[in-house]
């Protein structure tokens, strides 16, 4: 099983959502993170989809996405030729002797305390998809009360336009 | 003028000339605008049958079949329609009524979310939000019906956006952005396609419904008969093409012939035109066409590598590709290769069992022979389809329709009726049984009122005879099958003013297909089979 990252071009309008959703439920396709947002042109929205799969599947989901008259493009980008971030909130128990070593490691991964209390900090940290991964991993044993992802935010390298 | 207007007018632009539908009040402007139209409209007994025959009018017309339900419960019972026609690619288009705009969500009478609903089997659909919209949806949704591998396209409009006064002006022009069919196919592709044909020995052609979908029997024919190359076809693939056609080998797949199988497990070349392989045609085998180089030739690049995976693919409209193929190729010598298949077709040729009541194998065989060369015969699902599949044959200018890719039951008698209405001097002949019979006989009432003429073929054995033959043969008992206490049929449709009769052995069956063919009015074969009959 690999991981395919999909940067997706759609009509933005309501209930291309739901049909881009729909597609994934009855055909089988699993989603590992799913982000949506308005590009700089307000009628086109930029869907970026992590799927994992192997090659077969991965092309029958962008067929299948491509028959879609709402999506208007579809780029496949491997993880060499782009640059992905995510952004995740983590919300971290805070006791007497463990604030010191949570600080140190939010600055070693350069994140940022956006909230503090007495018993617990929301961190935010943004990176790569394994960055925030092994972040989290970090804070598991001082006790994570909560936590958000973003999902994947994903441009192709280089200068060109798609 | 009033959007429901508008979208008569958009209707009238696309040359439509009949709709299927059902009104209720969230349709009443367009209801309004109908009548003082000139379009036709058919009253259906139930929306199911208002896609069923909208679909069946498109397929005899190659035109766009358009049917109308009102919101909630009208929009829900056409899905079935939809769904059909969306697994069969015909293109049509469904109008919905939807509640006032300010009220959608609020779950108020007769709301429903048909475009939720339907999002799976819709090639696309649209939720009118804005009047102005509607010329542009109407052409848009048209034109993506049509196009590429056709299918039905849903437009689910508000009351109140009926009501909307707008300025109409139809596009002339269609520019979806996420929506460019391929026509033509790679030139690559299509010269490797040639160099691997014209290398063969045992070339097969595997004929679908894409060729029909692009009117490219004519084209097909062509190739064949300048590269000698012999075809087998699906389910959906059999209409259009002449069954006596010396290079047309027959019915693949699990339910098809044994001969026709045999030569696709040993094609040494396969090249799939508009067709899926789904399972039925597969007969679900893994080995199907494993020998064979795959040269498959599809307007949907999704349907390449689905379920089996292609040396050479070439996308775009098969009309033109066979063309295409048609120019380049040269005689490839297939004489022992069909010599070899001629052969099997001998050895396979099917035995019939004994002559219990009515054999349906022989009532086909019969009808074909009485009926007019250029008839439009329509099969519903079950062991009706599979035995019209096998012995109804296709003469030149012959339809054959049937719901091969979903299998909805009761599709037979409402798409007879758009073929009768599409084709009134043609002779249409609706094969079913006794369960499919009563899955939609409430369209006996729309055939009254229309007074049209068809001819009911209706294979009674008093069960559900497809699954009465799985379960026996999978689990040696049936259940949940029998269809005991049946109604007098020929009284059922004589209520309706109609002819009828019930053949019990072979010898009253010319007879009857005779009177039934004279007759000026719907006429109703009841013939009494033997529930032993089987389809494998």
């Amino acid at each position: 099983m690999n991981k395919y990252i999909l940067s997706i071009l759609v009509e933005n309008h309501s209930g291309v959502l739901s049909k881009m959703a729909g597609l994934f439920t009855r055909r089988g396709y699993n989603i590992d993170s799913l982000t949506v947002s308005i590009t700089d042109d307000p009628s086109i929205s930029r869907m970026t989809i992590v799927v994992s799969g192997d090659e077969q599947i991965t092309e029958q989901i962008v067929k299948q996405l491509n028959k879609l008259i709402d999506v208007i493009k579809i780029l496949e980008l491997s993880p060499q030729k782009a640059v992905s971030r995510e952004l995740a909130l983590i919300k971290v128990t805070l006791e007497q002797n463990t604030r010191s070593f949570i600080i140190e490691t939010v600055n070693i991964f350069k994140g940022n305390i956006v909230e503090m209390n007495a018993k617990s900090m929301i961190i935010e940290i943004t990176g790569d998809e394994e960055t925030v991964s092994t972040f989290i991993e970090l804070m598991k044993p001082y006790g994570i009360k909560e936590v958000v992802r973003t999902g994947l935010a994903v441009l192709q390298k280089g200068s060109e336009m798609y | 003028m009033k959007a429901a207007d508008a979208i008569i007018q958009c209707l009238e632009k696309e040359n439509v000339k009949i709709v299927f539908g059902y009104p209720g009040v969230p349709v009443g402007p367009l209801y309004e605008a109908l009548r003082k139209s000139d379009i036709e409209h058919i009253l259906v007994r139930h929306e199911q049958a208002a896609g069923h025959s909208a679909s069946g009018y498109a397929r005899a017309t190659r035109s766009i079949g358009v049917c109308i339900a009102t919101s909630g419960p009208g929009a829900i019972n056409l899905i079935t329609g939809i769904a059909t026609a969306y697994a069969d690619s015909i293109p049509m288009i469904a109008i919905t009524g939807q509640v006032r705009t300010d009220l959608i969500g609020k779950d108020v009478f007769q709301e429903a979310d048909i475009i939720g609903a339907t999002d799976s089997f819709t090639k696309h659909s649209y939720l009118v939000k804005d009047a102005k919209d509607i010329p542009r949806i109407m052409k848009e949704a048209f034109y993506i019906a049509k196009t590429g591998r056709p299918g039905p396209v849903l437009v689910d409009i508000p009351l109140d956006i009926q009501n909307t006064e707008i300025e109409f002006e139809y596009p002339s022009v269609v520019n979806i952005r996420g929506y460019k069919p391929t026509v033509n196919g790679h030139k690559g592709q299509i010269k490797k396609a040639i160099e691997k044909i014209k290398g063969s020995k045992r070339p097969l052609i595997c004929v679908g419904g894409g060729v029909m979908s692009a009117n490219a029997e004519k084209e097909l024919i062509e190739f064949i008969e300048k590269s000698k190359i012999p075809m087998v076809h699906t389910l959906m693939g059999k209409d259009g093409i002449p069954s006596k056609y010396l290079y047309n080998v027959g019915l693949i797949g699990s339910h098809g012939f044994k001969y026709a199988n045999k030569a696709i497990a040993a094609a040494d070349v396969l090249i799939l035109v508009g067709t899926r392989v789904a399972d039925r045609a597969t007969g679900g085998s893994k080995s199907f066409g494993k020998v064979a180089d795959i040269i498959h030739i599809d307007v949907d690049p999704a349907e390449i590598g689905k379920n089996l995976s292609a040396l050479i693919p070439v996308v775009g409209d098969c009309k033109k590709i066979l063309q295409d193929l048609t120019d380049k190729i040269t005689e490839i010598d297939t004489k022992v290769w069909l010599s070899e298949i001629a052969t099997w077709k001998k050895e396979y040729a099917k035995i019939r069992p004994t002559n219990l009541k009515v054999n349906p194998q022989y009532a086909l065989e019969l009808l074909s022979e009485m009926i007019e060369d250029d008839a439009i015969v329509t099969a519903d699902v079950g062991q009706n389809q599979i035995w019209t599949s096998h012995y109804l044959d296709m003469t030149r200018g012959r339809r054959f329709l049937t719901s091969g890719g979903l299998g909805t039951m009761g599709y037979s008698i409402p798409a007879s009726v758009g073929c009768t209405l599409a084709f009134p001097d043609r002779r249409v002949v609706a094969v079913m049984g006794d369960g499919s019979f009563q899955m939609s006989m409430s369209e006996l009432g729309t055939i009254r009122q229309n007074h049209l003429k068809i001819i009911f073929l209706l294979f009674n054995n008093s069960k559900l005879g497809m699954v009465n033959e799985y379960q026996s043969n999978l689990y040696k008992n049936t259940y949940g099958v029998d269809l005991c206490e049946n109604p007098d049929f020929v009284k059922l449709v004589e209520a309706y003013g109609f002819g009828g009769k019930t053949v019990n052995s072979n010898s009253e069956l010319k007879g009857a297909i005779d009177e039934a063919m004279k007759s000026n009015k719907t006429f109703l074969i009841e013939c009494i089979v033997s529930a032993q009959e089987s389809t494998l």
